[in-house]
């Protein structure tokens, strides 16, 4: 599956309320080292087809959700499930770390 | 045997290395956090020969998509250990290892971090390592950069436009830098420049709520109540997972002679994490050639299709 894009709009029905576990990239348009994230997260989305569902959410564009689960540092990636904020990685991760992460959730 | 040569790191060094040895038709694999390291950071690169101006994120990407053309592999993951073993290297990722005839380090320099109580725990929580990534998140609040060098006077100025106020805390005792930027910075009413403090810990339960400092030379200590604490000290190569592998040098770069070769035979490096006299990017393309050469010779040394190389009293 490829990644989904989520949003202030989307975020209630695609995140808190998805079965699957859903891992929320927070980037924005302006951060270098989220640029280096954002390849490593489409293809996550890609691999792990079925198991969880993958996207990337731009906090300029979505500003509530950032703020609610107060990022204040991007790259931020937290996984989400049941509803609930699971895991939260700041900075830049790997897709090892990621999968991992993932895999503890399944 | 999984692999003749795996590259750690994806900047100049590493992918340069990565074309030359699949031209030499060698198996490759990198493995990097990322790809372009601090390369990809560049907002403007206009000292790459043949090219008048590039983003540094789209030189990296050039450079990627040529090495996988050329056939290279890619993993996204950080090594924690090489391992020498008798008839290879076994090098291990947090849930996976691979196997190769000869190793190149190249994977560049890493932001330093104060090391003080409290800036683990408040990573994301106020503590950042980006003033351009995070900056936005700071608007109207109050925020300390601690550094002495350009890239903390580079944070201050743009700290300033968005937050309220400004500290920046410096051990010199008086306020350097490039000229420019100090005028500037000097004519800003919203910031502070505190010499002579060195940052102690940084405290705060959920996020940050203040910076404690202390004189470097009085028992004078200073809080400065702060939302962030933004942390530029300088860049160092992340080495201490080779101690006792590879020599290193008392800065902590990897020791590499001019054919890329370290203490450990079958081991090369090459770029800002060796001691290589210039940190530039077309010196670590230019020595990751080197090292991809001289792995390819070293490997076929040991297929016994040419000479060894001379390694002198290396181990």
């Amino acid at each position: 599956m490829s990644e989904v894009i989520f949003n202030d709009a989307n975020f209630e029905a695609e995140v808190l309320k998805a079965d699957l576990p859903v891992l929320v990239d927070f980037f924005a348009t302006w951060c270098g080292p989220c640029r280096m994230q954002g390849p490593i997260v489409a293809e996550l989305a890609a691999e792990v087809t079925g198991q969880a569902k993958v996207g990337k959410l731009d906090v300029d564009q979505a500003p509530a959700a950032a703020q609610k689960y107060g990022v204040m540092s991007i790259p931020t990636i937290i996984i989400f499930k049941g509803g609930e904020a699971k895991a939260t990685l700041v900075g830049l991760q790997t897709k090892e770390v990621l999968k991992a992460e993932l895999a503890k959730l399944a | 045997m999984n692999y003749d040569l795996i590259i750690i790191g994806a900047g100049p060094a590493g992918l340069t290395a990565a074309v030359y040895a699949r031209r030499r038709e060698l198996k490759v694999l990198i493995i990097a956090k990322s790809v372009g390291g601090q390369m990809a950071l560049a907002h403007e690169v206009e000292n790459w020969p043949g090219t008048q101006s590039i983003s540094g994120f789209e030189l990296a990407n050039n450079l990627k998509t040529q090495a996988e053309t050329w056939g290279a592999e890619f993993v996204s993951a950080e090594v924690l250990q090489i391992e020498k073993t008798a008839a290879e290297f076994v090098i291990k990722t947090d849930g996976a290892q691979y196997s190769s005839e000869a190793v190149i380090l190249g994977f560049g320099l890493t932001p330093k971090d104060l090391g003080v109580p409290g800036e683990k725990e408040l990573i994301g929580k106020g503590v950042s390592y980006c003033a351009t990534c995070d900056g936005p998140f700071f608007r109207n609040k109050k925020v300390a950069v601690v550094g002495d060098g350009n890239s903390a006077l580079e944070a201050v100025e743009y700290l300033a436009k968005l937050a309220t106020q400004v500290y920046l805390i410096i051990k010199a005792k008086e306020f350097r830098g490039e000229s420019i930027l100090v005028k500037t910075i000097k004519g800003l009413s919203n910031v502070e420049v505190v010499c002579c403090y060195t940052a102690t810990e940084i405290s705060g339960t959920t996020k940050v709520e203040a910076l404690q400092l202390a004189h470097i030379e009085s028992a004078d200590k200073r809080e400065l109540v702060v939302d962030g604490v933004f942390v530029e000290i300088g860049q160092a190569p992340k080495t201490g997972w080779l101690k006792g592998l590879v020599d290193l040098n008392e800065r902590g770069e990897i020791i590499a002679d001019k054919l890329t070769q370290t203490s450990v035979e079958g081991i090369f490096a090459a770029g800002d994490c060796t001691d290589v006299g210039f940190k530039q990017m077309v010196i670590a393309a230019g020595e990751g050639a080197k090292a991809a050469l001289s792995a390819y010779k070293y490997i076929a040394a040991k297929a016994g299709k040419v000479a060894m190389p001379d390694w002198g009293g290396k181990k």
